[in-house]
């Protein structure tokens, strides 16, 4: 991750202010920071979203197209997911350098949304093992300022409730072959039910205690953090442990309540 | 094309139980707080490409160019004329170094007899080893040990306050650290905001009565520190006080970087009144709701409002 270089006692008195619950913008130790989010901003898409959080600036755009399914679920949809860490977001991603970190965001998305209750595929299947729809989503990092997962997981969420999809007819030739033809009608189209759709809660270990939406500055103070999935009846979907550092167990338990807590309210 | 269908998600938890708050809102246009009533002469303002005069007879300074016989703008800011020299000075941009302004800056790299400080200019500003304290005040010739031992003094990533000595041709800033009120900066918070910022005063170190002290780089970094109780350091700031920060001095320091993020936001000048008086307009406020947009705007219309009487 893009990080900024602190001297010990700054990181000192950020370690401290945690302990304290009172972090160095004031927030307590479960805060968001103020968030924006804007759907449907751009036109091109089939559905798009904008989160702002705090100085994080994340764009995801949703395009629906048709595909063949997957062998092994052949009456059913998929997602991909493709993540660009653009250079405008640290000079650290121009050219190469930020593929790593982007393969890293989209392999956590697909992990998350691996479960078979968070999109209903079943609902892009056309026509079982030979047609069905793809959706491509593509992220896009304008500005990293701290807690990109979350940002992320929100902005797909709203992409894929903005996202519409043209209802499809098949039709039947004579000699048996089958005809798609896709609505003309814009309004005419299928959403999608994002209800069960989770999000993401990262929580950063700083000190002895954890916090939710770290800054940067707050990142490089955290050894290591724990990404869960919270969806809004506060079902756990995956998990994932990140950074150098060592959890203790009982901690980890805590900070998976405490993710719950904040991730129903998320939604 | 699309006129952006909003959709409203999620809502902010009730903040009566120790549970998370979230709030999330849709974008709105940020309104930039009033333009202030204009106090003397009225600010020529141009943007890259206006046309500052037709007269042949001014001298072109920074930030114009001649073309057909015009003086033209080449960056965004407002005009200064001194008799016959015309030049335009940027809102926004890097830090220039002038002689005798006072920066906080960040050590980026150690090299053979000199530290290279980040200042937010276009060039790292470097301090010598020569023009550094050593501790305990004592003024001698820098020994070869002296230089081996330099990152023990300073280290990459460690904040200083320093004074600019010099200014090279290429516009590299040199620092000196030669008095005791400069040096490493310890416990505290950094907030960096644009050089035009910050306005040029007397003393740039400040102790606000709230209870923290306030070091306003010309370069835009702001140093916010709780108050050290004895005021007579001899060690020229080498020696730190690693304890931890009682939370009362806390609050105060989280509110004013509140608040100068909000000036900084709203584009208002900073200097030790206006902090103070947002500071005190902001009082009714959690320190957490300071950056919500729409508490931004009262705040600084407040102070703005008081700033406007105090000089009026």
């Amino acid at each position: 991750m893009a990080s900024v270089v602190l001297s010990e006692a700054e990181k000192l008195y950020i370690v401290h202010g945690v302990q304290e619950d009172l972090r160095v913008d004031g927030r307590g130790c479960e805060d968001y920071r103020c968030a924006e989010v804007e759907t449907d901003v751009v036109s091109n898409t089939s559905g798009s979203a904008r989160v702002k959080l705090g100085h994080t600036d994340i764009l995801v755009g949703v395009k629906a197209e048709m595909g063949t399914p997957k062998l092994e679920k052949p009456d059913e949809g998929y997602l991909e997911f493709f993540v660009d860490c653009s250079a405008n977001a640290t000079p650290e991603f121009e050219g190469r350098g930020g593929e790593e970190l982007g393969t890293e965001i989209a392999n956590t998305l697909y992990r998350v949304f691996s479960s078979e209750s968070s999109v209903d595929l079943k609902s892009l299947c056309i026509n079982p093992r030979e047609h069905c729809w793809v959706i491509y989503v593509d992220v896009l990092l304008l500005e990293c300022g701290g807690n990109l997962f979350d940002a992320i997981s929100i902005a797909v969420k709203a992409a894929l409730f903005n996202t519409r999809i043209p209802k499809v007819h098949i039709l039947e030739d004579e000699e048996g072959s089958k005809e798609i033809e896709l609505s003309d009608d814009p309004y005419d189209c299928i959403r999608l039910n994002v209800d069960d759709v989770p999000c993401i809660v990262t929580l950063s270990k700083i000190g002895y205690r954890h916090v939710v939406d770290a800054t940067l500055q707050e990142e490089a103070c955290s050894l290591a953090s724990l990404l869960i999935s919270v969806t809004s009846k506060g079902a756990l979907t995956s998990m994932k442990k990140m950074g150098k550092g060592s959890l203790d167990p009982e901690s980890i338990f805590e900070m998976m309540e405490t993710g719950q807590r904040v991730g129903k309210s998320l939604h | 094309m699309a006129g952006g269908s909003r959709t409203w998600m999620g809502l902010a938890a009730p903040p009566a139980l120790k549970m998370a708050a979230i709030t999330m809102r849709l974008p709105v246009p940020r309104k930039l707080v009033g333009p202030s009533a204009s106090r003397g002469g009225e600010k020529h303002l141009v943007a890259p490409g206006d046309t500052i005069t037709t007269d042949t007879g001014y001298m072109r300074g920074h930030g114009t160019y001649v073309e057909d016989e015009k003086l033209i703008a080449s960056v965004a800011g407002a005009v200064e004329r001194v008799n016959k020299l015309v030049c335009v000075r940027a809102l926004k941009t890097r830090y220039n170094g002038e002689v005798g302004d006072i920066v906080v800056g960040r050590i980026t790299e150690v090299q053979q007899k000199r530290w290279k400080v980040e200042t937010n200019s276009r060039l790292d500003s470097v301090l010598l080893l020569s023009s550094m304290n050593l501790p305990g005040g004592e003024l001698r010739r820098r020994s070869a040990e002296d230089e081996l031992a330099m990152r023990d003094y300073l280290q990459e990533g460690d904040l200083i306050s320093a004074e600019v000595q010099s200014v090279f041709s290429d516009g590299a800033v040199s620092l000196h650290t030669r008095s005791l009120k400069y040096g490493k900066l310890g416990q505290g918070v950094l907030v960096q905001v644009s050089p035009s910022l910050v306005k040029r005063q007397k003393t740039h170190f400040h102790d606000l009565p709230c209870g923290a002290s306030v070091i306003l780089g010309n370069n835009g970094f702001i140093w916010i520190y709780p108050t050290p109780e004895q005021k007579d350091e001899e060690a020229g700031g080498f020696t730190h006080n690693l304890e931890p920060v009682p939370l009362s001095d806390r609050e105060v320091i989280s509110r004013l970087r509140n608040c100068i993020v909000a000036l900084a936001t709203q584009k208002l000048m900073l200097f030790d009144t206006s902090i103070l008086y947002c500071y005190e307009a902001s009082l009714p406020h959690q320190i957490k709701d300071i950056l919500k947009p729409e508490v931004m705007e009262e705040i600084v219309l407040e102070t703005r409002q008081r700033l406007l009487d105090l000089e009026g």
